[in-house]
């Protein structure tokens, strides 16, 4: 763009001083703009360090005239409460293995439907592309009797299963986009020097699709971890990840607050964690697929 | 790999013996593509399309599933007040909230080029869809909660109220008994009416004296009243420490500064009016000589104020969750729409600028156009995901507020796990959702078959 402006007509002097204006205007509104968007975030974590009593008492903002009322009590409160702690580790066992297994099986059905021929390959994917729409809510039943007859209702097998079944379309859909981009010549090669299918997925094509793995990887992480509607159907109070548990406080809203900000804070701390170090593979997983 | 193998295996023998063994290859390349695709193929089939027939099916069966109920659970769905309310707030979704972040995503978009904090602010504008919706929904709940004094919303509002209306107000107040002045409905009044030339004054009680403006100053007594004039002291008629003489101005007793005090004629109408001073003390001017005035304190003085709005009640619920869902969702819209404009070639925009186009002709014209892949693509996804809305609605609306909230996805979950013990209803419920989805399916499917043919 900036090549190109030498061919532009001179801009007149009101033209400058209208271009200038309008860019500290655009300035302005998108700084109030960012600054509304965070107000929430912030919010919550300021009511976090603050003590039950302040919080029933006055708004969060007062911190900046009184800030002597800033604590770290509610996160040392929340570290010795066995039930949030219990199932932040569940949300682990729970995230983790949902996301190497949709990674791992998704990945080589992707394979499957990139560089494999076979009679019907384009229609079952297109039965792929139309599960990618599909709304969990249609499994919800059917699982809960599925899961209850062979035992798993209530363990957090029975919702990694699910996220995975849920999660595969997605996965077979952007990392086949990604495979297909792979230069032909490559696999010609490999299959040349006698590497079989298996060899060529391990040895060339997912090294070169890393990147995309890493998307996938981090969307579904994200995904599962923030997921509450299976959790709440298919978990019991042994099995349940942070965000049911903290569910279960709003019935209460307002008298415990500081339980429910506190845990809803420590809740997003993963996925900011996860988001700020590798948000640029978090938009390639969006663009690539987007349709979740 | 033997000839007798081949023989055994292979369906057509008239084939070309120099082929080195094709049955055998052929059960080989099969097992290959099995390996591939038969694990992914297994979770699919038996935890989402067998899921979908059941499910299918078991919209037609009553609630314990013993019976055939035919359309009964459909018919109940949209005959039922809940479940309608569910499937027209649904449909409320559908209309406002995928075009909203649209639009405020292409604006972002737009906008954002011409910074020099692009990447900082598009952090922060994508940030929220990081987060689940539960932190989301306990963050919005707690920003619109209804006293000023813990919701931030509602404490922005009172503020910027206050700062526009200067009127004084004294909830709460009441006047002393046995000083000819009396209350009714708000509003405080001379018992008897006055003539020109008179002075009414209105000790009051009942206010905080911690709630007096910072002007309130000493009580100061009426001045005398000339032909036209009526003059009095309106002043908190309490001695800090107690003692003093009730109704007398005293010093220590403050006046209530900023009362609209009128001057009401006898068919009702307000012929003159005036407003306190520092000290309490009013003087209204140019009354007709020999009539006779009732005093009053309008109600005005003895309002609560303006406390906000109850942005969790029936009304505005649908109106906040809504907003919630924009403030995680209108990032995700910008930051596709800004891939999809930085991908863009810009000749195009340039050469239309040189041939004397101004911005907003280029964008609608050329910018808007090469863009609509790319809007369609924001438009359909958030739809799909709108549909099945739940966490925003189970958490933010309180309970006096979720049924006028409440959509599809809630409702299934209610009838079928939450209490209701439906299955039949649930399951119809699940497949309208399906239904509902359909279209955009039908869209993606097609986009998919473009590419391909490209």
């Amino acid at each position: 763009m900036s090549d190109l402006t030498l061919v532009r007509p001179k801009k007149t002097v009101a033209q400058r001083i209208l271009g200038v204006f309008s860019s500290s205007i655009v300035n302005i509104v998108l700084l109030i703009v960012a600054v509304f968007w965070l107000v929430p975030t912030v919010g919550l974590f300021i009511t976090s360090l603050r003590t039950a009593g302040d919080i029933a008492a006055t708004g969060w903002w007062t911190v900046f005239t009184a800030p002597a009322q800033l604590t770290v009590e509610n996160y040392t409160n929340l570290l010795s409460n066995t039930t949030i702690t219990g199932s932040f580790l569940n949300t682990i066992v729970i995230a983790v293995p949902t996301t190497i297994l949709v990674v791992m099986i998704g990945a080589i059905a992707a394979y499957g439907f990139a560089f494999l021929q076979f009679p019907g390959r384009d229609w079952l994917l297109i039965v792929v592309i139309i599960l990618l729409a599909v709304p969990l809510q249609v499994a919800l039943i059917p699982l809960a009797r599925l899961f209850g007859a062979i035992g798993i209702f209530g363990s957090v097998l029975g919702v990694i299963l699910f996220h995975t079944a849920f999660g595969l379309p997605f996965a077979i859909f952007l990392l086949r986009n990604f495979f297909t981009q792979v230069p032909t010549e490559l696999l010609e090669a490999a299959r040349i020097d006698g590497a079989g299918d298996w060899r060529i997925f391990f040895r060339v094509i997912l090294p070169l699709g890393l990147p995309a793995i890493a998307s996938l990887a981090i969307f579904q992480f994200l995904w599962t971890w923030n997921d509450m509607l299976v959790a709440l159907i298919f978990t019991n109070s042994e099995s349940q990840p942070l965000t049911v548990a903290i569910q279960s406080q709003l019935r209460q809203y307002g008298a415990n607050l500081d339980v429910l900000s506190t845990g809803a804070f420590v809740s997003m701390i993963v996925p900011l964690i996860v988001f700020f170090a590798f948000q640029r593979y978090f938009v390639q997983a969006l663009l690539a697929g987007s349709q979740k | 790999m033997t000839d007798t193998a081949t023989a055994r295996t292979t369906p057509s023998p008239g084939r070309r013996a120099t082929a080195p063994s094709p049955g055998r290859a052929r059960l080989r390349r099969g097992a290959i593509i099995a390996s591939f695709l038969l694990p992914a193929l297994v979770v699919l089939g038996a935890l989402v399309v067998y899921p979908i027939v059941f499910t299918v099916i078991r919209s037609f069966y009553d609630q314990g599933g013993q019976n055939f109920a035919g359309w009964d659970n459909y018919v109940t769905m949209f005959t039922n007040d809940t479940t309608f309310t569910a499937i027209r707030n649904n449909i409320m979704w559908v209309i406002v909230a995928p075009a909203s972040c649209t639009i405020l995503g292409l604006i972002f978009a737009v906008l954002l080029e011409k910074l020099r904090w692009k990447t900082a602010f598009k952090l922060i504008i994508f940030m929220p869809m990081a987060i689940s919706m539960l932190a989301a929904g306990v963050i919005f709940r707690g920003m619109f909660q209804e006293s000023p004094n813990l919701g931030v919303v509602n404490a922005a509002l009172v503020g910027i109220n206050n700062i526009f209306s200067d009127s004084a107000d004294y909830p709460g107040a009441r006047p002393r008994d046995g000083f000819g002045i009396v209350e009714d409905r708000g509003v405080i009044a001379s018992a008897d009416t006055i003539a020109p030339g008179g002075t009414q004054d209105f000790p009051l009680t009942g206010i905080r004296a911690t709630s007096l403006p910072d002007d309130a100053a000493q009580a100061i007594p009426a001045a005398n009243a000339s032909d036209t004039q009526i003059t009095g002291t309106v002043f908190l008629d309490v001695l800090r420490g107690g003692g003093g003489t009730d109704g007398e101005i005293e010093p220590g007793k403050r006046g209530l500064p900023g009362i609209r005090v009128d001057a009401v004629a006898a068919d009702g109408s307000i012929h003159g009016y005036a407003t306190t001073g520092a000290g309490g003390d009013f003087v209204i001017d140019g009354l007709a000589v020999g009539a006779q005035y009732t005093v009053a304190l309008p109600a005005s003085n003895f309002d609560e104020g303006f406390q906000g709005v109850s942005w969790l009640s029936a009304s505005f619920i649908n109106g906040v969750v809504i907003l919630s869902y924009i403030w995680i969702w209108a990032g995700f819209a910008m930051v596709m729409i800004a891939s999809g404009l930085s991908a863009m070639d810009r000749s195009l925009q340039e050469a239309s600028r040189i041939d004397g186009a101004n911005e907003w002709q280029v964008f609608t014209r050329i910018t808007a156009p090469l863009l609509s892949p790319v809007l369609i693509v924001v438009f359909v996804t958030l739809i799909i995901n709108v549909l099945k809305i739940f966490d925003l609605v189970y958490v933010i609306p309180p309970g006096a507020s979720k049924p006028a909230a409440n959509v599809i996805a809630v409702e299934m979950w209610t009838v079928s796990f939450g209490g209701g013990a439906n299955q039949g209803l649930g399951s119809a419920l699940a497949i309208l959702l399906l239904v509902l989805v359909l279209p955009s399916m039908i869209i993606n499917v097609r986009r998919f078959r473009e590419d391909r043919s490209r």
